[in-house]
């Protein structure tokens, strides 16, 4: 670990000031950056402690939506009554992450500035273009097992590690953000970024820009929804793929599907013309798995990790399924 | 008082002090003015180390040194000087000898500063440029280079009997299969760690993680040319080992030398990720071929392992011994190669050979029943065995087949259906397996101390080690029960290299090998307390033979007349207030060598598989096991209960990942490198079989470290298989494998 000097900010203002610094970043829960900082994966010079600001509360909008705080932590959003009764997608999704020690540190803005949990960006010992552009990728070739199938590039196949996005894709949140030139508002689907060329960038978030809130719109998909996490071991462990599904139903016919998938790309993955399909469809197996293809078309192996394109279609089916039946959910 | 003698689940007598913080491990020793050591490892899987440039490290004010190849002082480099107790045969690995790099992450400099944090970044700052020469880290593809080694590190694999080729081709049923098990690491809760400090009369005393400061003792004073007497190595508590503190491991040597050079204590605490950087479980390669009757006799057994190895030493293990060991078949054949790779020497882990040969064979034996349509328990009935083939030896005892009948009777076995996925519920497949295995019964020579105050206080010594697994408990317990004191008189002292000689904490043979010391040294103090009483004047004791006195509830008596007695106290005050002393060496007995020891386990497992996504887990386990005389029924069954996890994640979960590309392991922490959590444990139900074995040693017990985990890895392989029709020969068994 290098030495950094630190700083704990009063207020948003100063906060963005003080992140514009060169070499300058936020710190939170802390639960991701510590560890890259003690492996050298990254190394700030100054970190500015943003966890005094007054961004941890949850508020219902005027609209019927809900405004989380960027510090309200991962373990109070998730236990939160209006997240239990409107949200539960999102309480599911954050639960199936982490551990309960992590989740009472880790903050929700902080979840969605995780970084990828591929084993060659952890380790500075070898090539990795997300750590050190243009050293190449050597999880192509190398050991990709939990690595992406989707939207990937020659130059870069990692995972967001996520769970809570993947079901803040599906419902449509907004992510609020500031800095001293102004506020702005991201949809979440522009939130995070594909690799392409530029690896090294996981979001369209500005290095001088803070995130105040995630604001949830008022449809919350509470009557139907599943979040299915399939994984290695049955706790602590990253999503080979994930699901969040969330039907609208009429009687049997679906009104509207949401579905994102985790685990399988550098974003949480959502295909709106593929959701559509099912739009006034009848919600049976042969529609879900006729989705599930649509998804997944396109999506590219790269041998240890090939077996998620199936996995993935049979997941979102068990999802859908799971979201119809809400079986074992109060 | 008498709850906690022998047989009885005595709470563990270091419970508190490892609760409060009391207990103290290798890092956690306050040393003032201890310098910190970082250790800086290779990027590189093979080469040379081309230019080390340490100055930008040793640029930063409180730096004190960089250690390198280039500058480590001239001290003994005959690398006989490092071999260990579990050295296999070559040449040993010695830490900053040369520029040449044999393995990936291998230490090639020692940081050393005021702070550990300055010493972590220093060891950031030095620059390493490489002379890369291809490496081979693929151990498949590099089988066909297999070799025999000269010499055997474990048991030479024994001599073929009968006709294993021919009755193979004649039998009516036939199975050959290729069993794979990857490379696995240790990783107990405390890392590796030392701390040395040099005396000002040249004198070292070191804290070193170790399964046996006999051994960091040895290796110490052969590598730095030192009398052992000036070297004294302590060890009090370890926080799991499992095998990798069986040798001195890199952070021993490097403290050591560092702390030579400069004059002052040096602490080296490894990371997680260094964890990675020494030894491991082998990548194994098994081919199994068996011929069976159609009514299931065994007509021949053939396995031949391959195991991986590193360039520079021969590590084998006890893979192959096993087929003749648990089954009756006259016609049997077994070999064992190596297959050396640009690796670190793999390292006994926790029933080494054991826990890789009985999941391949104990699949291969499932396989075959069904082939013959015979219910796998009743197929392992009808090959059962009374002998011990491989030796040729009876065995001392064996109660295998009454872990079966209470194992079987505890899980509901006869309920079960033989058609694989014919236990449905729902979308979720059920599968019930089992297998069985054993593990040997060995004892080695151990020696004892005994001091019993004038308060009447014991202190009974070793240096042996407890690593978790309640030694600290066992050992007092014996005491206790042989000297009939209550237990809390009763203190025992481990881990320190200036004890009586105790062989390494390994092999599930310390309560066999320290505890019958233990037992002797106090059956020793007996005899010397009924001197003492002999010298009384109108002593009841004056003709009484050691045999004919009794001692219980802190009074020594005469066994056929318990009114003759006198307390131990009063018996002390003849001995004008000194202690009594006694010390003891206790050696296997030539009995033993008429007989094959062995412990015995029968697990059966339940699994769910869902049927589409094929996730695996384990709902239910039941392990019998037969091991001779339970001293402490608590702490043995924590000890089958580890290894039953264990078992899970051998089955379902670890798995080092080589990267042949850059030859390097690279799931090296514990994120990416899975163990099971509390949420993939079921209820596991544990049943330790009566056994009576007066040969294998005199205390009768025979060792519960490693039969737990044995039968569970193939006993979750085989219920995968009734749960999927699904065979999976390569582990971990991953829910990819059953799409």
């Amino acid at each position: 670990m290098r030495p950094f000097s630190y700083t704990q900010s009063p207020d948003v203002t100063t906060a963005v000031q003080e992140v514009s610094a060169q070499g300058a970043k936020f710190i939170a829960g802390g639960t991701n950056l510590l560890d890259l900082m003690k492996i050298d994966v990254m190394s700030p010079s100054h970190l500015v402690d943003i966890t005094q600001l007054a961004l941890n509360t949850i508020e219902e909008t005027p609209d019927g939506g809900l405004r989380l705080g960027a510090l309200a932590k991962n373990a109070d959003t998730a236990y939160h009554e209006l997240v239990q009764t409107r949200y539960p997608l999102l309480a599911h999704a954050i639960l199936a992450g982490a551990t309960a020690q992590l989740r009472n540190m880790a903050t929700d803005g902080g979840n969605l500035l995780q970084r990828t949990r591929c084993y060659y960006f952890y380790d500075t010992h070898t090539p990795c273009n997300k750590r050190e552009p243009g050293s190449g990728c050597s999880a192509i070739k190398g050991y990709n097992r939990d690595l992406a199938i989707l939207g990937t590039s020659e130059h870069c196949i990692a995972t967001h590690p996520s769970d809570m996005c993947v079901a803040l894709a599906a419902l449509e949140a907004t992510v609020h953000v500031k800095s001293s030139q102004g506020e702005r508002a991201i949809p979440f689907a522009e939130f995070h970024r594909l690799p392409g060329d530029t690896p090294h960038l996981d979001t369209n978030l500005h290095p001088t820009e803070i995130i105040t809130a995630i604001e949830l719109p008022a449809k919350g998909f509470a009557q139907h929804y599943a979040y299915l996490k399939l994984r290695d071991r049955a706790s602590y462990a990253f999503a080979l793929v994930s699901v969040a599904a969330a039907l609208e139903l009429e009687g049997d016919t679906v009104k509207e599907a949401r579905i994102a998938l985790g685990g399988v790309a550098h974003k949480p993955w959502r295909v709106p013309e593929a959701e559509a399909l099912l739009q006034g469809k009848p919600a049976s197996k042969e529609n879900f798995r006729a989705v599930a293809e649509a998804y997944l078309a396109g999506a590219k192996g790269y041998g240890d990790n090939t077996f998620k394109i199936e996995l993935a279609k049979r997941a979102i089916v068990r999802a859908l399924e799971q979201a119809i039946s809400m079986e074992g959910k109060s | 008082m008498k709850e906690n003698y022998t047989g009885a689940p005595a709470n563990r007598v270091d419970g508190r002090a490892k609760v409060t913080g009391e207990a103290k491990y290798t890092a956690e020793f306050d040393i003032p003015e201890v310098a910190y050591g970082v250790v800086v490892n290779s990027s590189i899987a093979k080469g040379k180390i081309k230019r080390i440039d340490t100055s930008a490290a040793l640029a930063l004010p409180g730096v004190l040194q960089v250690f390198t190849h280039e500058n480590r002082p001239g001290y003994t480099w005959l690398d006989s000087h490092y071999q260990d107790e579990d050295s296999p045969p070559g040449s040993p690995f010695r830490p900053l000898y040369s520029k040449e790099i044999m393995f990936s992450m291998q230490p090639i400099a020692l940081v050393v500063a005021e702070t550990f944090e300055l010493a972590r970044y220093a060891a950031l700052l030095v620059q390493v440029d490489y002379e890369m020469q291809p490496h081979e880290t693929d151990f498949k593809a590099n089988l066909k280079d297999a070799y025999r080694p000269k010499k055997y590190k474990s048991t030479k694999p024994p001599e073929p009997r009968g006709d294993a080729e021919g009755a193979y081709d004649q039998a009516a049923l036939k199975l050959k299969e290729t069993y794979i098990h990857p490379p696995q690491h240790h990783n107990p809760m405390e890392m590796h760690a030392a701390i040395a400090k040099w005396d000002e009369d040249g004198k070292l005393t070191v804290y070193d993680k170790i399964q046996g400061v006999q051994n960091s003792q040895k290796y110490l004073s052969n590598a730095f040319g030192l009398k052992p007497d000036d070297v004294h190595v302590i060890s009090p508590f370890v926080g799991g080992a499992f095998g990798s503190g069986l040798r001195p491991q890199y952070q021993l040597f490097l403290a050591v030398l560092a702390a030579r050079e400069l004059k002052r204590a040096v602490k080296v605490v490894l990371t997680r990720q260094q964890m990675f950087s020494f030894g491991h479980r082998p990548n194994t390669l098994q081919e199994i071929s068996i011929g069976a009757s159609t009514e299931g006799k065994l007509e021949s057994v053939q396995h031949h392992a391959y195991g991986e190895t590193s360039r520079f030493e021969d590590y084998h293990e006890d893979v192959v011994i096993w087929p003749g060991v648990l089954y009756h078949c006259d016609n049997m054949k077994v070999s064992h190669q190596l297959v050396g790779l640009d690796v670190y020497t793999p390292l006994d882990m926790r029933a080494p050979g054991g826990s890789t040969g009985i999941f391949a064979l104990e699949i291969a034996i499932d396989e075959m029943a069904y082939k013959t349509g015979i219910d796998p328990l009743e197929f392992r009935l009808r090959n059962y065995t009374t002998t011990d083939q491989s030796k040729g030896l009876p065995h001392s005892s064996k109660e295998l087949k009454e872990c079966y009948r209470q194992g079987a009777e505890r899980f509901g076995w006869d309920k079960r259906s033989m058609a694989p996925r014919s236990m449905k519920e729902g979308n979720q497949l059920i599968g019930w397996g089992m297998a069985h295995g054993a593990w040997e019964a060995k004892q080695q020579e151990a020696s004892a101390k005994v001091v019993l105050s004038p308060e009447g206080k014991l202190t009974v010594s070793s240096a042996t080690a407890d690593i978790g697994t309640g030694t600290y408990t066992v050992m007092s317990q014996i005491a206790a029960e042989t000297m009939g004191l209550p237990l809390e008189n009763v203190t025992f002292l481990l881990g320190d290299s200036t004890l009586p000689k105790s062989p390494l904490e390994g092999g599930s043979w310390t309560v066999a090998s320290v505890g019958s010391a233990v037992k002797l040294v106090c059956q020793k103090l007996q005899e010397d307390l009924l001197k003492l009483a002999q010298k009384m004047e109108n002593s009841p004791f004056k003709d009484a033979q050691p045999e004919e006195v009794s001692f219980a509830n802190g009074q020594m008596f005469l066994t056929q007349a318990p009114a003759s007695s006198i307390s131990l106290l009063a018996l002390l005050q003849q001995n004008e207030g000194k202690p009594v002393e006694a010390e003891a060496t206790q050696k296997p007995e030539k009995e033993q060598k008429k007989y094959s020891s062995y412990s015995h386990s029968a697990t059966f497992v339940e699994v769910q598989v869902d049927e589409d996504l094929g996730t695996i887990k384990v709902t239910r386990v039941v392990s019998a096991i037969a091991a001779g005389r339970i001293i402490n029924p608590k702490t043995g069954r924590s000890q089958i209960l580890g290894g039953t996890v264990w078992g899970i994640g051998f089955a379902l979960q670890e798995h080092t990942v080589m990267d042949n590309h850059l030859g390097r392991f690279m799931n090296h922490d514990l994120d990416k490198y899975h163990l099971p959590v509390n949420a993939d444990t079921p209820a596991t139900d544990i049943i330790f079989v009566e056994e009576k074995d007066e040969v294998v040693n005199p205390l009768g017990v025979k060792g519960l470290g490693e039969i737990g985990i044995v039968s569970v890895t193939p006993a979750i392989a085989n219920a995968v298989f009734h749960a999927t029709g699904k065979r999976i020969r390569e582990l971990p068994i991953t829910l990819d494998k059953l799409l």
